[in-house]
Formats: structure tokens, sequence, C-alpha cells
């Protein structure tokens, strides 16, 4: 019988370790614990072209992260792909004419939304849409652009 | 698994406690005209064969004559091909899962080896078939598990583990398990082999002992004739395939059949020849000689 | 000529009789869980000698695959000036890959072997038949637990060994080279996905446990009872394991992070 309630003890060890361990990689190593960092508000925007942006691409203001992509669609009635973010309520005074735009972290590292507050009176609020945007940079277009340019000039 | 609550315990004639299906008929086993090969070697071709009820019977062969594949048959663990093979009006072939499971809880197999779980000690595998079978409290399992170990004398060794055990006492502690849920019968697959004179003869009067006092019935599969004969109620001889002689000790003892004499006397040479089949012994020789050495 | 593609024939047969009794018996087992479900005395006791005597083993290689990690993708991201991102790589190698397949071929070669050997011991010495002649099913009682354990054991090990893993590379990269503790950290955790990455990871380990703990006790009660057979029975179920791991590991990584 005491055999019996080491086991008992060391299977309960067990069990609990690798519930643990299972609690450590859902909130130390995963992004879990920046999935629901306190409450956010949504906004969304229009680009013409959101490059390789993804669902939980970050988005930044100043280079610091304030929210991330929730959703990206396309608009088939305005030919536009619409991006949704969720920024954190903590920052929720960007004015209404905060630009965004999707810049590549280094050359070829990922993308993601940059945010420029604009000098508006009114703040963005959960539902607004932001209107000035600017799409993704895609390589192959200005390199493109640049080769036909170059040619153009040369003319 | 269904568990049945346990017979009520101190009933120990199970053959007055057991509904007869087949009136008026003392015959607990009965094997017709059965059949059985393993790939394509024949082990039987029609063996005929009754075991009464309240007797121990003993069924002798050499080695290799498929003794322990009968008992198999019986417990319905293996299938004949052709042939009926009935317990307690029972046909086992044709028994489903649960039935056949249920018949298996009225008899008891000794194996050879005793094949006790290695990993309980003696108490946990004598208690093993109550627990897997009754919803008895563990007070009332201790209470038989000790009645049990009695009868066999082993009640001092409940704690020992079975690497600790002697052969004959595995055996004596695998029949204390084996008459734990009071069986009707019990088969004993060559329970004698290879054990020293004191345990032969603790083994041999526990056969015979507990088969009166539990009113059981024994089949007894063995090759040591002296032994078994001194206990047997009934003897059948079985030689390749078939069942060559049947009756008492006595008659057996006398049978006419010079093959059965060599058997019981163990005698080395006789219509078993002490040879196994070759060419001419001196030819043999010679052949060699003129084969150049490698 | 003949003889050979006879003995081919022969054996190609002879594999898929196997692969079916494989089959059948793992219904079989199946069919004996709610039993098991019943009894938690029996899973305790082989959870403990399946998960529990397999946990020390784990720990130390979890550890120091983790810490094999963190020097090699230190000196690999130290010439593209990216050794920040030392925890992603740390943590996505383990939680992907390495933890549920080195865990598997561990626990293959650890539990499996002795679950094998175990249950082939059993038949070889008549237990399991002795269980049949005294009405109780050997596989509802012996494999059905053992089974259960396996399956259940499989991804909690992995689990510790991810975790064991990162904390691992945590310690050379950030303790021993001196990598910033906060970037470890939060490269980690913008980049590992719970979905995508960890319940994947969580998800082809309960596979890999499923498929060694089956192949084990399979070859266990499969085994030709002699001490020969039951010996052959181990080394297969420990090459056969690994085999279905590393097979496995493809095909499910194929379909996981394919797209």
């Amino acid at each position: 019988m005491r055999q019996n309630k080491t086991m008992e003890l060391m299977v309960g060890l067990f069990v609990a370790g690798g519930a643990a361990a299972l609690f450590v990689l859902a909130m130390q190593v995963s992004n879990l614990s920046q999935l629901n960092h306190g409450d956010t508000y949504r906004v969304s925007a229009q680009f013409e072209n959101v490059g390789g942006l993804k669902v939980r691409s970050p988005v930044k203001v100043s280079g610091v992260r304030v929210g991330r992509v929730s959703a990206i669609d396309y608009d088939i009635d305005r030919y536009q792909a619409v991006v949704e973010m969720q920024l954190e309520k903590k920052y929720d005074k960007f004015p209404e004419d905060t630009s965004a735009s999707i810049f590549t972290a280094g050359l070829l590292g990922e993308q993601y939304i940059a945010l420029e507050p604009g000098g508006a009176e009114d703040y963005l609020k959960d539902g607004s849409q932001i209107e000035i945007t600017q799409s993704a940079l895609v390589l192959e277009q200005l390199v493109g652009k640049f080769l036909f340019n170059k040619a153009a000039g040369s003319k | 698994m269904q568990r049945t609550p346990i017979r009520e315990p101190g009933t120990t004639d199970m053959d007055a406690a057991q509904p007869n299906t087949e009136t008026g008929d003392d015959i607990l086993v009965r094997i017709r005209d059965m059949h059985f090969s393993r790939g394509e070697r024949r082990i039987f071709d029609g063996v005929d064969l009754d075991i009464r009820r309240g007797k121990v019977t003993a069924i002798m062969g050499p080695s290799g004559t498929g003794k322990t594949t009968l008992l198999r048959l019986i417990g319905g663990q293996l299938a004949p091909d052709r042939g009926s093979v009935r317990v307690d009006g029972l046909e086992v072939p044709r028994l489903g899962r649960a039935e056949l499971y249920r018949l298996r809880r009225r008899m008891g197999m000794l194996f050879q080896s005793g094949a006790l779980l290695t990993d309980l000690n003696v108490f946990d595998n004598v208690a093993f078939p109550l627990r897997e079978h009754t919803d008895l409290p563990e007070a009332m399992i201790r209470d038989l598990v000790l009645i049990k170990l009695q009868a066999v004398g082993l009640r001092g060794a409940r704690d020992l583990s079975p690497a600790e055990l002697s052969g004959g006492m595995a055996r004596r502690v695998a029949m204390a398990r084996a008459i734990a849920l009071d069986p009707m019968m019990i088969m004993y697959d060559e329970p004698f082999t290879g054990q020293d004179p004191i345990s032969m003869g603790a083994l041999v009067t526990l056969i015979r002992r507990l088969n009166d006092a539990l009113g059981l019935t024994s089949i007894i599969v063995s090759h040591d004739v002296q032994e078994t004969a001194s206990i047997s109620d009934h003897v059948y001889v079985i030689s390749e395939g078939r069942v060559v002689a049947g009756g008492t000790p006595d008659e057996i003892e006398r049978s006419d059949s010079a093959w059965v004499q060599q058997f019981m006397r163990g005698l080395p040479d006789g219509p078993v020849p002490f040879h196994y089949p070759a060419p001419d012994y001196r030819q043999d020789l010679l052949d060699g000689a003129q084969e150049p050495r490698p | 000529m003949i003889d050979w593609l006879r003995s081919l024939g022969r054996d190609g047969i002879a594999v898929f009789e196997k692969i079916g009794r494989g089959n059948l018996f793992l219904l079989r087992t199946l069919a004996g869980l709610p039993e098991v479900l019943g009894r938690p005395r029996l899973l305790l006791a082989q959870l403990y000698s399946v998960g529990v005597l397999s946990l020390l083993i784990i720990l130390v290689s979890g550890l120091f695959v983790g810490m094999v990690l963190g020097l090699q993708g230190y000196n690999t991201l130290v010439q593209f000036k990216a050794e920040e991102s030392l925890g992603v790589v740390v943590s996505l190698s383990l939680v992907r890959e390495l933890g549920p397949v080195v865990t598997a071929l561990l626990f293959a070669g650890r539990a499996g072997s002795a679950l094998t050997a175990e249950i082939g011991l059993m038949k070889a010495t008549e237990q399991l038949s002795g269980m049949e002649m005294m009405a109780v099913d050997p596989i509802h009682r012996v494999v059905a637990p053992r089974f259960l354990a396996g399956v259940l054991s499989m991804p909690l090990l992995a689990a510790i060994f991810s975790a064991v893993g990162v904390y691992g590379g945590w310690f050379v990269g950030v303790g021993l080279l001196g990598v910033d503790d906060g970037a470890y950290w939060s490269q980690m955790q913008a980049k590992v996905d719970l979905y995508d990455d960890i319940w994947n990871g969580v998800i082809k380990s309960m596979v890999f446990g499923l498929v060694v703990t089956w192949i084990a006790v399979f070859e266990g009660y499969d085994a030709v009872p002699t001490s020969e057979g039951v010996g052959r029975a181990t080394t297969r179920t420990v090459v056969h394991g690994a085999l279905a791991v590393l097979g496995l590991d493809f095909i499910l990584t194929a379909l996981m992070f394919g797209d």
C-alpha cells in the first residue's frame, strides 16, 4: 500500500508536470499571451495591394507595436483589399486622419502596418475607417518601373 | 465485462449447485470423433473420450501427442476441425464469447509453468479471479484467499512474489487460484514435470484431496505414469491422435497391448523403437569412411 | 527463380496477414478502453511504468537538445546579425519537430521495448493463456491499460521535452552567449503561434503516441512465445516504431505546415 501511495504521487507529479509544460508552451513560448492583451478596438483600412501582409501581422506606430491585423478580406465592389486591425485600448487617441502604410521590416523581412498620426481633432474609435493608405511595395513592380524608366530615359 | 456476484462461499459441492443439462448423465466432458490438425500435422484423428463427474481422469501419452492441445480444446482456446466437444452439455466450439467466458469461470486450468502473474504477489494472484469476476468486499476476498491458500498449505507464503517460489510451490499457488471461484472442474497440464520427490508427493496427494473435498472433476494430463495412475479413477492413453486404451489404472496395467505395456512400464525398446529411423548402422559407418575428410 | 517468386509471395501474404491481425488487435484494444476507464487503478500503474519512468530520459534529452539548438542556432544567426531570433529558431524547431519526434523515438526505445518485452514474456510464460482460461480477456486486462497509458503519456512527455528544451536554449543563448533576454522571449512570442505551431505539435505527438504504443503492444502480443521470439519482437518494436514515427512525421508536416 505504501508503494501504491508513492506511485500515485509520482503519476500525479508526471501529469501535473506535463500540464505545466503545455501551459508554459502556451503562455511563455507562443503568442497566446499577446492575443487578448487587454481590451482592443477595431479599425479598418482599404489598400490597393497588401503584399505579404498576414493575419496577426503587427501594427506599429513609430516602431512601437500597438496592435495586430485581425482579418484581411477583399471588397469586390471597390476592388480593394480590406484590412481589419485590433488596436489596444490604451492607444485610443489616434487622430481621425491617421494614415496607414504597409512596410517591410528589413529588405526581406515580414510586412507590417505602420500608422502615421495626422492632425485632426477627432480620434479613431471602434469601427472607424482609416482613409489615407499606402499600399505595400511590391519588389517586382519597383524593379519593373525602374527598368522601364531607364529604357524610356535612354532613348 | 459483466460481473456476477460469486456463488455463496462455502458451497463446495459445485456439482450439486450446477444444473445438469444432460439429465441423468454423469459425464461432464464428452468428446466424440474429434479431429484437429495444426498446419499440415494431424494431431487428433477421431478421439472419443468421456470424463466422469467427481472423478480424477488421467490422460497419458508420449510427449508431443497433443495432450496439452486436448485441454485447450476442452477449454475452448482452440476449436476442433471436426467432431464434438461437450462440456456440461454445452458444445464448446459453438459457444459465443460471453457464453464461453461464463463456462470458463466454472473450470480451472493449471498450466505447466503455473502461469502466475509475475507482477502480483501470491496473495494477489489468488485474489485475481475473485477481483476480476466479483464485487466482493476486500475483507471477504482476504478470507477466501486465505482459505484457498490454507488448502494448498501456502498461507504463510502470501507475501512472496512468484519469482521467490519453487516450481512446486508455484503450482500449488496456481491450484489455489484455480479453485478460487469454486469451479466444477480443474484441468492439470503436466503437474508433476520436473518436481523433486517431496513436492511431487505433495502435489499428488493435493490433487486427489482437492478433488474429493471440493467435489471437483479433475483431468490430469501427464506422462508420469506411476504418480498419475496412483490417484486416477480412470485412465486414457493417447498415441498418434487416437485413444489407444481406456479403463481403470488396473485394467490399463494389465492391458495386452504391447505398446501400452511399453509405455506404462517405461521400457526403452518395444513397439516404439529406441532408434530414430536410420539407414543400416554398419553401412552408415562404412559410407563415412569412404568420403574424403573436409 | 520460381522459388524466389514463391517466397516473395509468401512473405507478402505474411505481411498483409500481420497488418490485418494488427488492425483487428487495435479494434479489440479500443473495445477494451471503456473497461479501463472504469478501473483507474490499472491505468495508474501503467502511467507510472510508461510515463513516469520515461521522464528522466526525456528531461535530460530535452535539456541537451535545447542547448545544442541554442549553440548551433546562435553560430548561424550571428553571421546574419540575427541572433535575436534565436528564441524563434529554438522554440519552433522544438515544438514543431524535435519535441514530438525525438520524444517518440526515445519513447519507442524506452517504454515501447519494455511494453513489448513485458507482454511477450507474459505470453511466453502462459500468463495470457492463463488469464483467458480464468475468463479474463488479456486484451482488456493487460493490453488496453498499457495502450491508453502510452497514448496519454506521449503528448505530456513531448510537451515537457519542448518546454525544457526552450529553457536549455535560453540558458546557452542568453546565459552563456549574451543574447538579449527580452529579445529571446519576445521574438519567440511574436512568431510562435498557439494553434499553428503548438497545437499541431501536440497533435503530432498524440498520433505518434498512438502508433508507437500500438506497435509495441501488438508486437508483444503477436510475439513468438520463446525468449528468441520476444527478443526479436522487441527489436521490431524499436525499428518499426522509429520508422513509423519518421514516415508519419513527414506526412503530418506536409499536411500541417505544407502551405
